[in-house]
């Protein structure tokens, strides 16, 4: 076999790198990533931000869904470096304090929607961006809404209840709008 | 008062951090590891000629690449057989890399380990293998028929073949007014939790020991297996299941290869690594289940009373065997179900194939009986013209405890010790408004709209041993830890085993912390399967709490000096029975509870020498007692629990697309008293999304060379909720008398009934019989066919 010299850097035993900026939950980070670096590895194991989850690899489960500009995406499809100047915000930065979850986070606990919690961040992602543009959902809104996501031991009908229950509970913050979009600069519960 | 914390609907303790990110999954342990791949078999039966990794000592960050050859010790021994059971005629199992030999295409071969995965892959597609092929086996037909074999040392592929035979069916049958024979097949699927396998091993250079975090359903199976394997004593090996991402039986096969070839290279390269499942490797080299072909003929009379029952199935295990019969096994003893039938023969034999091992998945064999024998009444009761909920009736057990005169999978005989059929049936007709329904169907016939009821009754023996145990411990700032060895994938565990130990101990349950799966903390576990964590962890944790408890009792009796049998514990406070001005919390118990020299902090200075009045006739600790507020206890059942439960589906068929909806679907569940109602309906809804996706989505589409075709969640069609409907539910509490709590399990009960249930559903609105299942739109569009065509059968009584 040959060795790819573009790929790697055989001295080092590494591949090689380019500096790349993200924007993570209103934070910004400089890092140095080959090129194939998925965004949701960059996320867990660069960051550290290991409540983004992959459960499939491919796109399908959800599970690694994390919003870029405000909208759903599956961080397992993305290069990072494609990602630069983008608002990343994953599960931790709709809510990174179990002492005071965020409103979607809240209704999950409230609902009983999670049981193994692996496939939930996902869910809480897309669940975020939904509700800010739906912020009156019916309980078939909301089942639709979380057709895309992957859940393995609920059989959903909690997370249905969930989204409902959330919206609810934004409602009664009074923080619905005001921090659409936004989520890692407002209180949401 | 405190309010009693069983039979709450309290919300989980685990949920805060799960819900904020702060869930630890294997993969979010072990930032700087090493980490492995594998390189997996792509031929589903090969000879391994060569096997060339000289091309990966040019990839970057490559520390280490393992074959067979470099396994020592009983490393390189075949994997254990974990369940000997003397109906296995011909025990195989895998090794840790392929030795010589692929009998499935995912088998693991080469183990690369590299500074991290894109590197460890990039060097595994470098190695070059050759192979001769062998002919695959693929099939329960091609595998039956036994021309060509997957392991030479089992004749006709046969694996293991076992008769159970209660009474006389044959001669029953003979002499029954009605005879019925029928085929009723099940195909296979998986369990699929979102997180995959995964492992993270480290080895300790200053003390040489291994500490493995698994996500696991058993972290004392694993440990056990690490040591005997890697020859390390018990000692120094420890093995943590960390959160898990869902396991639904897949995680309680152990040692995986994956498990021990990474404790070795661990141990080998005195370093830390990890390996982390990615899906396709989860599809084609964790397990499988369900795919059974079944023969029943019965005999019974015009009342639909059953005389004998005789069963034949031929149970697809896979390559390997190393989870032992407890599949075919369980289908073989569950068969029964709520029916009293005493003359009743089994007949089962379990094939290798080249394709996924076959452990168990939630419901473990028990859906393809259930399967079996509510086809079976739905056919008679059709044979009949009798209402189906009639001729169940008619054949149900009323008597308590009931002997079914069959080995369960514990190894002890089945006897039924509690519940209550005919008021479930009572319960779920009701729910689903079972006497209305023949009207609603003919309105909806009327507007050119296919719908069918059909239900599904099951039994499950739960909770089975050999037992678990609990350890608590109350520190001295009055906090209360429980330790207990099985592990947790979702069920709430923190939550139940908390409520449990609150009510006993008296304390408000934020003082309570649960820890499972650790084998630091309890060292003596079986692990979670079987539906038997409540019950098993239930009962240890509530009797080592009624320990922990007298123990309390008796050192602030000493300190307060009263007769221990007047004191009481409420809200953490130990108090006099009707004089709540004496009393003490629980945390200076503890402080006393350890007589001390040398005090660490203000409150220890009542435990020293100099702290209190002591009587000097006694030494310090009394005999029979040991130091510290805790204790350990076990609990260990003299047999299985059953639980039960009665399942009914309304569904719709499209007369033109053969699209298949639900409608409906409801649930009638004994899991006797229920710690957390919550809890037990969430378990409800996640099974019967599973038996909905094994009942009309999933099927592991194998081609004959043994290539796993729809091997994605592209292609593997596990449902959304857009495919699971409302689950409406109803409860049944029958106690059991064989445990303190009276609890039975109820984890994988969801699952079982509902590819019964549906087919019922779908033969009610299609008029023709329904004979194995999942059945897909294109699948029903071709029975349609063939029922026009005059190649399928009518009901006789539509």
């Amino acid at each position: 076999m040959t060795t790819d010299n573009e790929t790697y850097d055989i001295e080092a035993g590494t591949e090689l790198t380019e500096p790349v900026t993200l924007t993570v939950n209103g934070v910004d980070h400089r890092l140095d990533l080959p090129g194939r670096r998925l965004l949701s590895d960059a996320l867990r194991h660069d960051l550290r931000l290991t409540g983004t989850h992959v459960g499939c690899e491919h796109g399908v489960c959800g599970a690694c869904t994390v919003l870029l500009d405000g909208q759903p995406v599956r961080s397992c499809l993305i290069f990072t470096a494609t990602v630069q100047g983008c608002e990343i915000t994953t599960v931790e930065g709709i809510g990174d304090d179990p002492a005071h979850p965020s409103a979607v986070q809240q209704a999950f606990i409230d609902s009983h929607a999670l049981q193994c919690g692996f496939c939930t961040p996902g869910f809480i992602t897309t669940i975020e961006a939904f509700l800010t543009d739906h912020p009156h959902p019916t309980a078939e809104e909301a089942r639709a809404a979380v057709s895309g996501n992957l859940c393995r031991c609920t059989g959903y009908q909690n997370i249905v209840t969930a989204v409902c229950r959330a919206a609810e509970l934004k409602h009664e913050a009074g923080g619905a709008e005001e921090c659409a979009g936004c989520p890692w600069d407002g209180e949401q519960s | 008062m405190t309010t009693r914390m069983f039979g709450q609907r309290i919300s989980r303790r685990e949920d805060p951090r799960l819900v904020t990110g702060h869930g630890r999954y294997l993969d979010d342990l072990g930032s700087s590891a090493l980490e492995a791949a594998f390189v997996r078999s792509p031929h589903a039966h090969a000879r391994i000629l060569d096997i060339d990794v000289s091309a990966v000592l040019d990839v970057p960050g490559v520390v280490a690449v393992w074959t067979y050859e470099d396994l020592e010790g009983k490393l390189s021994e075949p994997l254990p057989m974990l369940l000997p059971h003397p109906s296995i005629t011909a025990p195989v199992t895998g090794h840790v890399l392929a030795a010589n030999e692929v009998n499935h295409v995912g088998e693991p071969i080469v183990m690369v380990i590299a500074t991290n995965r894109y590197l460890a892959e990039d060097a595994a597609s470098h190695i070059e293998i050759d192979y001769e092929f062998l002919d695959p086996v693929v099939g329960i037909e091609t595998a039956r028929q036994g021309s060509a074999l997957v392991h030479d040392q089992a004749p006709g592929n046969v694996a293991a073949h076992l008769v159970q035979d209660v009474g006389d069916a044959p001669g029953r049958i003979a002499s029954a007014p009605h005879v019925l024979e029928l085929d009723l097949d099940i195909e296979r699927s998986a369990c699929m939790p979102m997180e995959g396998k995964g492992v993270l091993a480290r080895w300790n250079r200053e003390d040489s020991s291994l500490r493995v975090h698994s996500s696991t359903q058993t972290s004392t199976g694993v440990r056990a297996a690490l040591a005997a394997r890697l020859e390390l004593p018990l000692g120094k090996v420890d093995v943590i299941a960390p959160d898990v991402g869902g396991g639904f039986g897949v995680k309680i096969n152990h040692p995986w290869p994956e498990e021990l070839a990474l404790g070795a290279a661990a141990k080998i390269l005195e370093c830390e690594v990890k390996w982390t499942e990615d899906r396709r490797e989860h599809f084609i080299s964790s397990a499988h289940e369900r795919q059974q072909l079944q023969r029943v003929r019965v005999g019974f009379d015009e009342e639909g009373r059953i005389y004998g029952l005789d069963v034949q199935f031929w149970h697809d295990n896979g390559a390997y065997l190393p989870y032992g019969v407890i599949v075919p096994l369980n289908t073989s003893t569950h068969i029964l179900g709520p029916y009293n039938l005493p003359d009743y023969r089994v007949e089962y034999w379990s094939l290798y194939t080249n394709t996924v091992i076959v452990t168990p998945y939630r419901g473990a064999g028990r859906p393809q009986g259930v399967f079996l024998m509510e086809r079976t009444m739905d056919a008679i009761a059709d044979y009949l013209g009798r209402d189906r909920t009639e001729v169940r009736r008619m054949n149900f057990v009323r008597e308590f405890p009931h002997p079914i005169g069959l080995i369960m999978q514990d190894g002890r005989e089945g006897i039924y010790d509690s519940g209550d059929f005919d008021t479930s049936l009572d319960k779920l007709k009701a729910l689903v408004g079972w006497d209305d329904f023949a009207a609603c169907r003919e309105r909806a016939r009327a507007e050119g709209r296919r719908i069918g009821l059909g239900l599904g009754c099951y039994v499950e023996a739960t909770g089975a041993g050999p037992y678990e145990g609990g350890h608590i411990e109350i520190e001295t700032t009055g906090k209360v830890n429980v330790a207990t060895g099985l592990t947790s994938q979702g069920q709430a565990h923190q939550t139940v085993f908390a409520q449990i130990v609150a009510d006993e101990l008296g304390v408000p349950i934020e003082m309570v912390e649960v820890t499972t799966g650790d084998t630091r903390r309890m060292g003596y576990s079986v692990g979670t399967w079987g539906s038997r964590g409540a019950v098993m962890s239930g009962n240890a944790v509530h009797l080592a709490a009624k320990k922990v408890k007298q123990k309390a009792l008796t050192v602030a009796g000493r300190a307060l000096e009263v007769d221990p049998a007047d004191l009481e514990i409420v809200d953490g406070l130990v108090r006099v029975k009707g004089d709540p001005k004496a009393q003490m919390p629980l945390a200076m118990v503890s402080v006393l509870s350890n007589p001390l020299r040398y005090a660490f902090d203000e409150a220890a200075q009542a435990a020293t020498q100099f702290g209190g009045r002591q009587d000097e006739t006694k030494p310090p600790i009394a005999e029979n007692d040991s130091p510290g507020l805790e204790d350990t206890d076990f609990y260990s059942p003299v047999r299985s629990t059953f639980a039960s439960g009665m399942h009914a589906a309304i569904v719709e068929t499209d007369p033109e697309t053969a699209d298949i909806r639900i409608l409906r679907y409801c649930v009638v569940h004994d899991c006797g008293p229920m710690i957390n109602p919550m809890v037990v309906e969430g378990q409800i809804h996640g099974g019967v999304a599973q038996g909905v996706g094994g009942a009309l989505y999933e099927k592991m589409a194998y081609d004959s060379s043994g290539q796993l075709l729809n091997a994605s969640f592209m292609d593997f069609l596990m449902p959304y909720a857009s495919e699971v409907p409302q689950i409406e539910t109803d409860h049944l509490e029958t106690p059991s008398p064989l445990n303190p709590l009276g609890i039975k399990g109820a984890g994988e009960a969801g699952t079982i009934p509902v590819s019964a249930a549906i087919a019922s559903a779908i033969e009610d609105a299609e008029g023709f019989p329904i004979t194995r299942m999942p059945i897909s739109p294109s699948e029903l569009w071709e029975l349609r066919r063939r029922h026009e065509a005059g190649e399928w059968p009518s009901l006789r009584h539509d």
